[in-house]
């Protein structure tokens, strides 16, 4: 007790000291929009940058949902963006297809989901919510953009590659991955993405110390880890997982391309392929399937951890009451980041790992489901006899709780070994993991820049365009996915370049055309959100002070882009987050510095 | 004409300047707080909530009536029958969870929309209802655990038949190998440096087991009602052997053998009798149809379920299912290993 007292007051006698820094002087464009450390700056070049490789990554889940529809229709804006090598006469190449299946997932799973939504929402709210002045290092915090920037570029310029991009699905299975000869995309593509993931994962551990750091020692004075906002502690939690989990895949990634560049046997053996034996021996190709989803299933909670996070501040927010279950929710949140890390084999039940193994995976795997289902009760509890204020961020919030159910329950299928030997690797797959980790973490992400567009860009955004952008995004969201499980039961493999090839599943012609039809108006939809968000930066109305009449510490700093976040001393907490409508008070919020009551109780209790 | 959709999206950038700059003056004069929800935008939320739910669900079961009989037709192996089963009653399961919750949810979304007359309560806890939702959902999830492992122990115990048929499926890109281990019953060993022409799944050529091996493409048979014990490999990438028809499925992993075994129910012939097949069969053939494509029927099919490359989407292979005299004579018009390679 008496170091952590010393740590506090010194870190109290510094902030004087500390401020001096962040006041100094005048800055260069170059250190204010270029390479800064603020905070708040690393945290829109994050949402800018992820922005642009979302919409990328959209434009080819267009395309390649136009060949599915459609197979072998001629569509010539494909060869009038990319040129021939993506398919001659505009109908797309076999290769292309899985060039763009592969890089689709890539850039939404790590660089819209993980960097984008953490890099967004840890580096604007951690300090904000914290009551900090910045993070803990904010050097490493600018070199963590950074080195997501490059790796982003990185992955944009393999496309430009003759041969094309990596091509062997986002989970680069060797050998698939590790032989050029096997496909066009196994080439430089695949060496480019090798590189990029590997930057990029040195950009998330770096930021990822330094959210954990910045929670744990730059909390302001009577922020108790038990007062701190549900974001808080979801940014916290799915930095851990990230902190243990990503390491794997470096690790993983790194022996690929040695596969690759030095001619090892880490994942190769007994290989005959472009008219010859391969000399490789000894490796095995299961090794890297368990590494790969040793990071690969905890990655799942990385991107729907933070979303979790910011709805339960959202949802307790526009209800208008405090979050049901404040303690359980952050027990459900740890425990499911406990048991990511113990689950990673119900991707391969069928890979001919022991059958044994397989067991306890499914038992640990279905586990998960009662911390998720304590979650999604309690949301449903927040909300029950609230008087919900809809906001943008309040629809797409219930969206997530939607979603977040929906896509939750097949999870209960796949996570038994022997149902996930008719359904494993089918559209059945499909469905299930883009509603409950790609739908709840987008629309996470959406709330959250309804929610805290004033705290980034100090106006406000158009509500009734969010109105909008939300209901066709919600409807054509589950008009795109919901239908991909009727063809998972009638047994359609995923990454198929077409399914009409051959007769079996004519019958459901009409599934893969409402999905296309679907896609494309959500695709339209996000054109609104992309014109409100920049209108806005620019022409919307200045942000008030409390504009959602919040309780969190950053609505309590001067609605201004300064260095150090509040001028003069910083906030002081007397209580948790979440005292919506608390009996006894006049408005229906009280903010974390108003002192408590004589008598009153903390963190939910009261008289 | 390029001036003239330059002159067009010009006059459509002016156009829409201008009535955002109305707009925007039209809200300096009103000076109200326009990014709070109204009473009547609420309303209006709260009420689409609700419709969005009622029709949410509605099609969740329009689209059970709309595709469900266009999904795979009932096993056709005796394992198969219990992932049947075991599936229809979770599917079941989730569906009433999903059900309820999502009518939960889009009900209190329309119930408690916000007015300006009501205060929220102030409700932050409950251990008895949180302890209620962890060990109701505990209590389902020991029941789909328990007969999940059940079956899955079952599936994949070691064959316990004294002569199970053996049947080795090598897969390359992008096709398909059956190989039958011939009259002595054993599979001969293999060898990858020794794959070649006449040797496309890498015999050793210097173990006798081999010579009377039979290999097949394009289609392969095996009996009804007997037990066929799988074995996998692959030449080059992880191929994955999908039987869907029979629930089965391995994947092909390079340097690797892995193992399935199943036993069929029901022939080719038996299933192209089934009315459930027979219904399916007539919409695809309706389809097929107006694609100007020839009526097919029913094939049990091999299928690749693991991305393997440009053709993974095109690798299959005719399964056919017959009565065990029908097999073995099929059997016996095919040529052995020793056979093709003398060629």
């Amino acid at each position: 007790m008496e170091t952590i007292n010393i740590t506090n007051k010194e870190l109290h006698a510094q902030e004087h000291i500390d401020l001096h820094r962040y006041e100094d002087h005048e800055e260069s464009f170059i250190s204010k929009y270029v390479f800064s450390q603020d905070h708040k700056m690393i945290a829109r070049q994050y949402l800018i940058t992820a922005m642009v490789m979302a919409v990328i990554a959209m434009i080819m889940s267009i395309v390649f949902r136009l060949q599915l529809a459609w197979p072998g229709e001629k569509f010539a804006f494909i060869n009038w963006i990319m040129g021939d090598k993506w398919g001659k006469d505009g109908i797309l190449d076999p290769n292309a297809y899985l060039t763009l299946v592969t890089m689709h997932g890539t850039i939404m799973v790590f660089f819209l989901l993980t960097g984008g939504l953490s890099g967004t929402f840890s580096n604007l709210l951690i300090p904000y919510q914290i009551g900090a002045r910045d993070m803990a290092s904010p050097f490493i915090n600018m070199l963590s953009y950074w080195f997501f920037f490059l790796s982003s570029l990185i992955m944009v310029i393999s496309l430009f590659l003759p041969d094309g991009a990596a091509g062997p699905g986002w989970t680069v299975y060797p050998p698939l991955s590790a032989l050029p000869e096997a496909m066009p995309g196994s080439g430089l593509g695949m060496d480019l993405w090798l590189v990029s993931m590997a930057l990029f994962i040195a950009s998330s551990l770096m930021g990822g110390l330094n959210y954990i750091v910045t929670i744990l020692n730059y909390r302001t004075k009577g922020m108790k880890m038990t007062r701190l906002p549900l974001t808080i502690w979801a940014f916290l939690i799915t930095a851990i997982i990230g902190l243990l989990s990503f390491p794997v895949l470096l690790s993983a990634a790194l022996l690929l391309l040695s596969d690759r560049l030095l001619g090892t046997s880490f994942y190769l053996s007994d290989i005959y392929i472009g008219g010859r034996p391969l000399d490789y021996s000894g490796g095995s190709p299961i090794l890297f399937e368990h590494l790969f989803w040793f990071l690969g299933h905890p990655e799942v909670y990385i991107v729907l951890v933070p979303a979790l996070g910011i709805t339960s501040e959202i949802i307790a927010n526009v209800s208008r009451k405090p979050i049901f279950g404040y303690r359980a929710m952050i027990g459900s949140m740890l425990a499911i980041a406990f048991l990511s890390f113990i689950v990673w084999g119900h991707h391969m039940y069928v890979t001919g790992m022991n059958p044994f193994l397989g067991s306890v995976f499914v038992f640990t795997t279905l586990l998960i489901a009662i911390p998720s289902a304590v979650k999604a009760f309690n949301y449903l509890t927040t909300l029950w006899k609230g008087n919900i204020q809809y906001t943008p961020a309040a629809l797409f919030s219930i969206g997530l709780v939607s979603s977040f159910v929906t896509g939750g329950v097949t999870g209960i299928i796949l996570a038994d070994s022997t149902l996930d030997i008719t359904v494993h690797d089918t559209y059945f797959v499909v469905g299930h993991f883009h509603i409950v980790m790609g739908l709840s973490a987008i629309f996470g992400m959406f709330a959250g820049v309804y929610h805290w567009f004033p705290k980034l860009y100090l106006r406000m955004m158009n509500k009734k365009l969010g109105y909008l952008h939300f209901w066709l995004t919600f409807i054509s969201a589950y008009g795109v996915f919901f239908p991909m499980h009727f063809l998972g039961l009638a047994g359609v493999p995923r990454r198929y370049y077409t399914n009409s090839e051959f007769p079996m599943f004519d019958a459901l012609y009409d599934v893969n055309v409402v999905i296309t039809i679907s896609a494309i108006i959500g695709a339209l939809a996000q054109l609104i959100f992309i014109f409100n968000f920049f209108y806005s930066m620019f022409r919307g109305p200045k942000a008030p002070q409390n504009p959602w009449k919040a309780n969190g510490l950053e609505w309590t700093n001067p609605v201004a882009n300064i260095h150090g976040n509040w001028p003069g001393e910083l906030p002081v907490v007397h209580r948790w987050a979440y005292d919506y409508s608390k009996p006894g008070y006049e408005e229906d919020f009280v903010p974390q510095t108003v002192p408590l009551k004589e008598g009153e109780l903390d963190g939910g209790g009261h008289h | 004409m390029k001036l003239l959709i330059v002159l067009a999206v010009v006059l459509f950038i002016l156009a829409v300047h201008q009535l955002l700059k109305v707009i925007e003056l039209a809200r300096e004069i009103r000076k109200t707080k326009e990014w709070e929800p109204t009473d009547s935008e609420n309303d209006l939320m709260g009420t689409l909530m609700l419709l969005f739910g009622i029709i949410f669900l509605g099609m969740f079961f329009y689209q059970i009536d709309r595709w469900y009989d266009k999904t795979l037709p009932p096993a056709a192996s005796e394992h198969g029958k219990h992932i049947d089963e075991l599936m229809f009653w979770n599917l079941i399961l989730i569906s009433f969870v999903f059900v309820v919750v999502n009518a939960l949810l889009f009900y209190f979304a329309y119930k408690y929309r916000g007015n300006k007359n009501r205060k929220s309560i102030y409700y932050a806890d409950n251990s008895k209802l949180e302890m209620l939702w962890t060990i109701i959902p505990a209590s389902a999830l020991a029941f789909i655990i328990t007969f999940g492992l059940k079956y899955w122990n079952e599936i994949t115990a070691p064959s316990e038949e004294k002569n199970p048929i053996v049947v080795e499926l090598y897969a390359k890109q992008f096709d398909w190998t059956a190989r039958y281990p011939g009259k002595d019953g054993k599979l001969g060993s293999t060898d990858y440096r020794q794959i070649e022409g006449s040797n496309p799944v890498g015999l050793d050529t210097t173990d006798k087991a081999g010579f009377d091996d039979i290999l097949v493409k394009n289609e392969f048979h095996i009996p009804v009602g007997r037990e066929v014990v799988f074995y996998f490999r692959s030449r080059d990438v992880i191929h994955s052997a999908f039987m869907p028809h029979f629930r089965a499925q391995m994947n092909c992993v390079p340097g690797m053998v892995t193992t399935f075994k199943f036993k069929p129910t029901k022939t080719t012939k038996e299933m192209r009798q089934d009315p459930y097949v027979q219904n399916l069969m007539k919409q695809i053939n309706e389809q097929r149809s107006k694609e100007g494509k020839e009526p097919v029927e029913f094939d049990y099919t091999l299928l690749c379920n693991k991305i393997c490359g440009a053709s993974h989407y095109n690798m299959q292979m005719k399964i056919v299912v017959e009565t065990e005299q029908e097999y073995n004579e099929w059997l016996r018009q095919q040529k052995s290993f020793k056979t093709l390679a003398s060629k």
